[in-house]
């Protein structure tokens, strides 16, 4: 079975090569081939799944080692692939969700003229994703994460007619630059401490090295993580990223690629227990994204950006939960494998309501929909309800947990912790049902479209509904069987779990859970589902104008380092100008004057000449006889 | 007087006579120059004897008949061990049969066969009264403009002379670096230096300039010639001997006394030193050295091209393989005697040659003075004193004179109404309308530079690290600054030929024949195998860097 490992990752990396190289003639039957091969890779991981339960929990991890990559001296890299129970959990994730979505994009792109290239660049991203979850060694996971990064670039930048397409692609390939040079640091410094990147030997190992080494490796893999997973500081790119296709955002930007971060965090958990320091750096990032996104998400009129606001907001709570450490990293991946299901069913549907509203984004001119889409409305509201904690239903009980956990982290930081974790959730609730009534409830606000056509929704297409169907089922169910189940017993082999001492009852954190979520319906519902809602925004508080500005964080970079790189730059270029070029230019015009003088020797007379070689003959003559009286 | 008084004055007489031995000559290890030189009677032969319309292909045909022979005769020679094990001294102690020497000679044969390849090139002008013309006056006896000019130029007449003229200056050439004896070393100078003395006069254009830069040679060479003799003439007091052996004998102190009339000057070291430094300033003249550099941007530039590619690489092989054998075999005792002085040579080789060619405008005097700052790289390698700095100053050797030849031949094709437009401003934008010439010249620009990947790295290379590794850091470190400001030339003419507008009344390329493509051809080829793949070579060299004793 271990040798089937390489074909998760072949398959989508055939159909990729296929369609990306086969031109034109396959535009009528690529999506299919696409979709097959997602399939395929789906089937796959679902056979190595069930051999993998049909073994002992302490050695169902699998390897399997194609070649032999960089072998030089002292530094031995391999293309060698690992599947223990955390990749397993990740590569399902990814063939299940991805596989649906490829179903999806077969309605969703189907009047687009490039869907061919469409399907390879998602088959490209699938198989990306899977080598970086499957890597046995850092190197290898770094080639995935840039291979994410690519297949996210190009995807965002898929209508690159587009210009705000196109510098939305090039905006989060920049920032992801920043996080990826962390990783790289990350990787080196690995290097030098343990002399291997294995995970292996890295983590095995990691007890032995210096607390100051390790804090800095975790610290430099917590860059990465916040460019690829848009945490603050990097976070300015996802909201953009919405400009892709909707079946992106939701693979990529909502299921998958984004919860990358987390995945290298708790992949590395032996290096973070260790360093204490970093640890802390982790929960506060994750703290401050989940508000922070949370806020960007209550103010956006765009369903895509309020989704992708909330998106930001959950991977806080995941990375925050990866920060605690045992008690928290078993959490954090139960809540990413049941977010992907109803963040991706969520995105599924805003599609689909775009897809019947004329490609309007804006909840503005939504309202009453309910009636016209009814499945859409229903698998909607699933993931709805599935986000906001439910009692029941999967999200309920993954970010249970989460809260738990943080309170569970002890001291004044668990009470910090955990009061952020419960005001994030009420926040949840509040937006995640701003966004349900605004476009499912009220009275309808529809505008014609730039061309003057009026809107006529309508249910989208099976191969669209079938997937959301699916999602939901996911949405609703999945919180359960993990709960179970036994996922904590699952992953405890490989991430390590630890019940921490809660300082209040798990009893009373999700009553207190509920009664947070009730409230942040209940003013949602004040706001926005008593009184109507007005077509052109009001002008709002200082704050909702910020948090439409996405609290001015491109205002932020903007000040910091686009107006101070251009300072730096524009100093440098003086100092060149001044400082370089004058002594550059100075010693030219010196030996150039040189030249010129030294010519006039050459008068083109044989007198001179012949003068010339005498006195350098009996300067010859003197130095030969000075150096032998010397 | 009776008969048998006679008869016992005859007996008598060559009783003493029979004591004289006769010298023993080795007459196959001496074959590369024997034939080169047996050629050339032949040539001259033909000049009288052929008729004039068979003569140019008699000519062009035994010239590189006797080079391709010569060079096989070089080559048995190495295959037959002389090279390395059997390296010894021929001809009476006149001629050394060593590693160093066939190396070289090799390396001359083979400059000479694409130089001459140049020499026979008779598609570059337009065809003159009917006649083919090459790069040579019609005949160069001839008052410039004058009647008697343009009856030859009608009647067709070509100066084939220069045929045997190179062949006798290549025999010299070959002899130079092998010379073990101060009397051949002079000789081989003067066997070489006349027939390129002739060579420069006889440009078909631009006459005057030729005849002014061959007098001038001729003038500044014989002047030269007059201080090396007086060396020669001290170092005989000096040690009582004209053989290098016998020098180094006694600069060392293993021989005494050779000839009691010499008891009262012998050992004197006032003699060695002053005798050495003369002798040194003839070499030095020779190869182009600062300050004995100022006849080389004239003679460069007055002399038909072909003539003066031919003589910037051969005639500096054969005068730095004299000058390194000079200074390895007959003064290695007198090591810290010339190192510092030749340090200061070739500071200021390097340097002047370098610093002088920025402001020059004429292509074939910033080649002069690139050859002048090449001269003082070399001159870096031979200070070095080591194994590795010979084999590296072989290669270098090897390496720069295609270089120089190939570089000459593309000014060849780059004319106007006048002939060769030398002039810089005329090469603007030559890149747009031949992109292959100036490719090809960029690459030898680059060489000359020292870029990586061209045989100009390669060697350059080889000659700083031997130096460096010889105890001449700080030389290499002006060697690089040199090397610097000479890339700004180098690559002011690449720009000036690819990103310059070309001129209205620019010049044409003229499209060679198959003469000078193969020279170019070879130029290139050899300038990128030596750059890509140098080791091979390197090794070559590095085996032949033994001098015999």
């Amino acid at each position: 079975m271990d040798n089937l490992i390489a074909l998760l990752i072949a398959a989508p990396l055939l159909g990729a090569a296929v369609l990306l190289c086969g031109g034109r003639r396959l535009d009528k039957t690529g999506h299919w081939l696409g979709t097959l091969l997602a399939a395929v890779s789906f089937a796959t991981a679902v056979a190595l799944f069930a051999d993998m339960l049909g073994k002992g929990a302490d050695d169902r991890a699998m390897h399997q080692r194609l070649f032999s990559w960089i072998p030089v001296e002292g530094f031995q890299a391999d293309i060698a692939f690992q599947l223990d129970q955390l990749s397993m959990t990740f590569v399902l994730l990814i063939t299940g969700v991805g596989t649906l979505i490829h179903v999806y994009s077969i309605g969703y792109m189907e009047h687009d003229e490039r869907r061919r290239r469409f399907f390879g660049y998602l088959n490209l991203f699938v198989a990306a994703m899977l080598l970086l979850v499957l890597a046995d060694n850092y190197l290898l996971l770094y080639f995935g994460w840039e291979g994410v990064g690519l297949a996210s670039y190009l995807l965002i930048g898929f209508w690159q007619h587009k210009p705000s397409a196109a510098t939305a692609a090039k905006k989060a390939f920049l920032v992801n630059r920043v996080g990826d040079i962390g990783l790289s640091i990350a990787i080196m410094l690995m290097f030098t401490t343990f002399g291997t990147f294995a995970f292996g030997p890295v983590l095995a190992s990691a007890e032995n090295a210096t607390e100051g080494k390790l804090t800095a490796i975790g610290l430099m893999l917590l860059l990465a993580a916040c460019g690829k997973s848009a945490q603050v500081p990097l976070q300015s790119w996802l909201g953009d990223a919405m400009e892709g296709p909707t079946p992106v955002s939701a693979l990529i930007h909502a299921a998958t690629m984004v919860t990358a971060g987390v995945y290298l965090i708790v992949r590395s958990a032996d290096i973070f227990n260790a360093a204490p320091d970093a640890q802390l750096v982790v929960t506060i990032v994750g703290a401050v994204t989940l508000l922070f996104g949370a806020i960007v998400g209550c103010a956006k009129d765009d369903i895509k950006k309020a989704l992708a606001g909330s998106t930001m907001s959950q991977i806080g709570y995941m990375i925050l939960a990866a920060g605690l450490g045992p008690v928290g990293y078993v959490f954090a991946i139960m809540h990413l494998v049941t977010h992907g299901f109803f963040k991706a069913g969520l995105f599924l549907g805003a599609g689909s309501v775009m897809h019947g509203m004329n490609d309007e984004v804006d909840m503005r001119k939504y309202g009453g929909l309910r009636k016209y889409m009814p499945v859409t409305f229903i698998t909607f509201g699933l993931g709805y309800l599935a986000i906001i904690g439910f009692p029941g239903l999967s999200g309920f009980f993954s970010k249970d947990k989460i809260i738990e956990a943080a309170f569970a982290k002890g001291g004044t930081e668990g009470w910090i912790l955990g009061a952020v974790t419960l005001l994030g959730a009420a926040v949840t609730a509040y937006y995640m049902t701003r966004v349900m009534l605004m476009t499912f409830f009220g009275e309808k606000r529809w505008q014609p479209d730039a061309d003057g056509r009026p809107p006529h929704p309508h249910e989208s297409p099976k191969s669209m509904l079938v997937p959301m169907i699916l999602l939901a089922v996911g949405s609703v169910g999945g919180g359960a069987v993990f709960e179970f189940s036994g996922f904590t017993e699952w992953l405890e082999p490989v991430t390590g779990f630890d019940h921490g001492h809660a300082p209040i009852s798990a009893a009373a954190v999700t009553a207190a859970t509920v009664a947070v979520m009730v409230i942040g319906v209940g003013l949602a519902y004040l706001q926005y589902g008593r009184k109507p809602v007005p077509v052109v925004a009001p002008r709002g508080s200082l704050l909702t104008r910020a948090a439409r500005r996405d609290l001015l964080q491109d205002d932020l970079n903007h000040a910091v380092f686009v107006t101070g790189g251009t300072h730096l730059t524009r100093s440098l270029v003086y100092v060149d100008h001044t400082l370089v070029d004058g002594v550059v230019n100075g010693t030219a015009a010196s030996v150039g004057g040189l030249s010129g003088r030294l010519r006039k020797l050459q008068n083109g007379y044989v007198r001179s000449y012949a003068v010339s070689m005498l006195g350098g003959t009996a300067v010859l003559i003197a130095a030969t006889l000075l150096m032998r009286a010397v | 007087m009776n008969a048998l008084t006679v008869h016992s004055m005859w007996t008598t007489a060559a009783e003493p006579l029979n004591k004289i031995p006769a010298p023993k000559i080795e007459y196959v290890q001496l074959a590369p120059v024997l034939i080169v030189v047996g050629a050339a009677v032949l040539g001259i032969l033909a000049e009288a004897f052929v008729p004039r319309r068979g003569r140019y292909v008699t000519q062009v045909f035994l010239t590189l008949l006797a080079l391709a022979a010569s060079f096989a005769a070089v080559v048995a020679l190495a295959a037959g061990g002389y090279g390395t094990t059997k390296a010894h001294i021929a001809a009476m102690g006149a001629i050394a049969v060593d590693g160093p020497a066939l190396f070289l000679q090799g390396t001359i044969i083979l400059a000479s066969v694409v130089a001459v390849l140049t020499f026979a090139e008779r598609r570059l002008d337009p065809a003159d009264h009917g006649h083919k013309v090459d790069s040579f006056a019609a005949e160069a006896a001839a008052v410039p403009g004058g009647d008697h000019e343009k009856a030859a130029v009608k009647a067709g007449f070509t100066t084939t002379e220069v045929f045997p003229l190179a062949l006798f200056a290549i025999a010299g050439m070959l002899v130079f670096p092998a010379a073990n004896d101060l009397l051949t070393l002079f000789i081989a100078l003067e066997v070489f230096s006349l027939p390129l003395y002739l060579l420069c006069a006889v440009a078909r254009r631009k006459r005057l300039m030729s005849q002014e830069a061959a007098l001038k040679y001729f003038l500044l060479g014989a002047f030269s010639s007059a201080f090396l003799l007086f060396g020669i003439a001290l170092l005989y007091g000096y040690a009582g001997s004209v053989s290098y052996a016998t020098i180094a004998g006694v600069v060392d102190g293993s021989v005494g006394s050779v000839d009691p009339a010499l008891a009262q000057t012998m050992g004197n070291d006032a003699l060695l030193l002053i005798g050495f430094a003369l002798v040194l300033m003839g070499l030095l003249f020779k190869v182009g050295a600062v300050p004995f550099h100022m006849w080389t941007p004239d003679v460069y530039q007055g002399a038909p091209t072909p003539v003066t590619g031919f003589m910037a690489a051969a005639t500096k092989v054969a005068a730095f393989g004299a000058l390194l054998r000079l200074l390895y075999v007959v003064l290695p005792g007198l090591t810290w005697d010339w190192r510092p002085v030749m340090w200061g040579v070739a500071i200021v080789t390097m340097l002047g040659g370098a610093i002088v060619a920025i402001t020059q405008t004429d292509i074939k005097r910033l080649l002069a003075y690139s050859s002048i700052a090449h001269a003082g790289f070399l001159l870096a390698g031979v200070i070095a004193a080591t194994p590795s700095g010979i084999s590296s100053v072989l290669f270098y050797l090897g390496a720069y004179s295609f270089v120089t030849i190939g570089a000459f031949a593309v000014v060849t094709l780059v004319r106007d109404a006048g002939g060769e437009a030398t002039h810089l401003s005329k090469w603007a934008g030559l890149g747009r309308r031949s992109p292959l010439v100036a490719a090809v010249f960029a690459v030898f620009l680059l060489a000359f530079a020292g870029i990586p990947l061209t045989s100009g790295f390669s060697g350059k290379f080889a000659v700083f690290k031997a130096a460096a590794e010889g105890g001449a850091g700080a030389l290499v470190v002006v060697g690089v600054i040199a090397s610097a400001i000479a890339a700004f030339f180098y690559i002011r003419v690449i720009v000036l030929m690819f990103f310059s507008e070309p001129k209205a009344d620019g010049p044409t390329v003229a499209v060679p024949s198959v003469l000078t493509t193969l020279t170019i051809t070879a130029g290139v080829v050899v300038t990128l195998v030596l750059g890509l793949a140098p080791q091979y070579f390197l090794d070559l060299a590095g085996q032949a860097s033994v001098f015999v004793r």
